[in-house]
């Protein structure tokens, strides 16, 4: 199987590879997917509560490269991005940007979910209404 | 020489920095063709290319000879005769015409076949497609070792079983069957035993008469012998084993597998089984200390690590190891100048992952995380040095990336987790 060089360059040089504190109100937590499946992602955000602006991400996957590069790519998009910007951010950019063949497709559906995740959680947190990002919907 | 004294040994050997990339470690796939074998398959290329049928002249003559000897040597090799030897393909087909061809042949005796679920799918989809035609197909589970359970077997059989097949050792995990005491009950019960033999041939020893074995298949490239060459083995005497043809023409080969001869390709595989039981019990105690040296040195740098299958019967080449919470396609990524196996979902063009391993009773997770290496005739210990540096880099390397590692590390217990599927 061909890796895009993309992939391949996310694979050997991971961004943003690490671990926020979840217990701090700032931070929201995604996790996603089952090991049973073979794909497991853990992506965190750090909020800035005044701005909403993502000031920091990080990821732990457990999957194939494809995974480890669809969520690799997605802590650095969503970085700097207000929520309501992050939570915009749709699989099918990342297939785009990483050329993911059809079989890999779930592995950015599952880094979309991640992001969506660590968003939810952290609205949790803040008593953000869900219904803010209720527009933004439509995902694969 | 005790195995701790072996690799103590094995690590004073200065370490050649001079390996050839990429590195072939998957000798279960295929082989590389041994060069004394091609040598010997030359001359039936060029000088030799007669029809081995051809009953009237030198040229076929000298073709016949060449094939004459190869089945004595395959014949030896097992433990047959010479005439009990049937040339194919390769061992697909040599699966497809004992399955099938028993089927056929003994339908009228009745309509049950027995089979294990971790058999390759040239057996199983053998099976499923007599199933279709009306056959009874008992497909066995596993012991959580790899291994088939005799008593299993023995519990399955009624009066209208006709055929067991039940490969000699496993193509993934390496484990060996108790292939002797499965035959002893087939011929107790007056029922035929057919072996998918293709990865126990030439590496350890086999024998069709101590094994009770009527019928098995092997092939030529798994045992460094030429591609698309095969025989089947198939008993003449106590009792005589008939069989209906699947591929009609000729009829050569004892009328059981019309087609012309591969001259070249049998002479090869007759001169592979030569070398293998030559050099086998050499081999053997080469390749298992290469291999438990390689799984010495993976465990004592990597933490959860798990070895698939019984290891007390099984193949000296063959390592199924889990690392656990790395998935097995992202290592192969890492380490792309060795050539291995992962019975990961996405290694496999199903995304479904490896079955064998799935039949031992183990988690998808540890399936994911599986590597198979398969050590053969021209692997060095340099070279399983080389696989071991990569493999617990890469390993430590994806380590780090995973939440699943960290989480362990921090005690949270995994099963108590609600995953979401997907």
């Amino acid at each position: 199987m061909a890796y895009s060089d993309k992939v391949v360059d996310h694979y050997e040089n991971p961004r943003n590879v690490g671990t926020l504190d979840k217990s701090s109100s700032e931070v929201g937590t995604g996790l996603v997917g089952a090991p049973e499946c073979g794909d497991v992602m853990r992506l965190q955000i750090k909020v800035n509560p005044d701005t909403q602006i993502i000031e920091d991400a990080k990821f732990k996957t457990f999957g194939c490269g494809s995974a480890i590069a669809s969520s690799s790519l997605a802590t650095e998009w969503v970085k700097g991005k207000t929520v309501a910007e992050a939570l915009a951010i749709s699989n099918t950019e990342i297939v785009k940007e990483l050329a993911l063949p059809p079989v890999k497709i779930h592995c950015s559906v599952l880094a979309e979910d991640a992001i969506r995740a660590a968003i939810g959680d952290w609205k949790k947190k803040n008593n953000v209404a869900e219904t803010e990002s209720a527009l933004v919907g439509a995902s694969a | 020489m005790s195995l701790a004294t072996e690799i103590e040994l094995l690590e004073s050997t200065p370490v050649h920095t001079g390996v050839q990339l990429p590195i072939y470690m998957d000798n279960h796939a295929t082989t590389a063709l041994d060069p004394r074998v091609l040598e010997a398959m030359l001359p039936y290329m060029t000088k030799i290319y007669g029809n081995a049928a051809s009953r009237n002249h030198s040229f076929g003559w000298e073709a016949e000879q060449g094939v004459d000897k190869a089945r004595e040597q395959i014949a030896k090799l097992i433990g047959a005769t010479a005439k009990e030897i049937i040339f194919t393909s390769g061992a697909t087909e040599g699966n497809n015409l004992a399955i099938k061809g028993v089927a056929e042949m003994y339908r009228e005796k009745g309509n049950h076949i027995i089979t294990q679920v971790t058999e390759h799918k040239a057996v199983l989809d053998t099976c499923k497609r007599l199933e279709k035609n009306g056959f009874k197909v008992t497909y066995l589970p596993v012991q959580a070792d790899g291994l088939v359970s005799v008593a299993d077997i023995e519990a399955a059989i009624t009066p209208e079983t006709i055929l067991v097949t039940i490969m000699y050792a496993n193509n993934e995990i390496g484990v060996v069957n108790p292939i002797a005491e499965i035959g002893a009950l087939c011929h107790a019960k007056g029922v035929l035993f057919h072996t998918d033999g293709v990865q126990a041939v030439g590496k350890i020893p086999v024998n069709v008469q101590t094994d009770n074995i009527d019928l098995l298949s092997l092939s030529g490239h798994k045992i460094y012998g030429p591609k698309g060459v095969g025989a089947l083995y198939v008993r003449r005497r106590n009792p005589r084993v008939q069989l209906n043809a699947q591929i009609d023409g000729g009829g050569h080969e004892r009328g059981m597998r019309s087609g012309t001869l591969n001259v070249p390709g049998i002479v090869g595989l007759g001169e592979a089984c030569e070398l293998a039981g030559a050099e086998m019990v050499a081999e053997t105690a080469r390749l298992t200390q290469l291999r438990d040296y390689l799984r010495g040195r993976l465990e004592a740098k990597i933490d959860y690590t798990a070895v698939n299958g019984n290891m007390d019967h099984h193949l000296p080449g063959n390592l199924n190891m889990s690392f656990v919470y790395v998935e097995g396609e992202s290592l192969l990524m890492g380490i792309n100048d060795i050539a291995v196996s992962s019975g990961s979902a996405c290694t496999s063009a199903t995304l479904e992952p490896s079955y064998v391993l799935k039949a031992l009773g183990l988690g998808d997770d540890v399936a994911h995380s599986s590597i198979r290496f398969g050590l053969g005739r021209f692997n060095t210990k340099e070279e399983v040095d080389y696989v071991a540096d990569k493999l617990i880099d890469t390993v430590l390397k994806l380590r780090e990336l995973s939440p699943l590692y960290e989480m362990v590390k921090e005690g949270i217990d995994l099963t108590k987790i609600e995953w979401t599927a997907h």
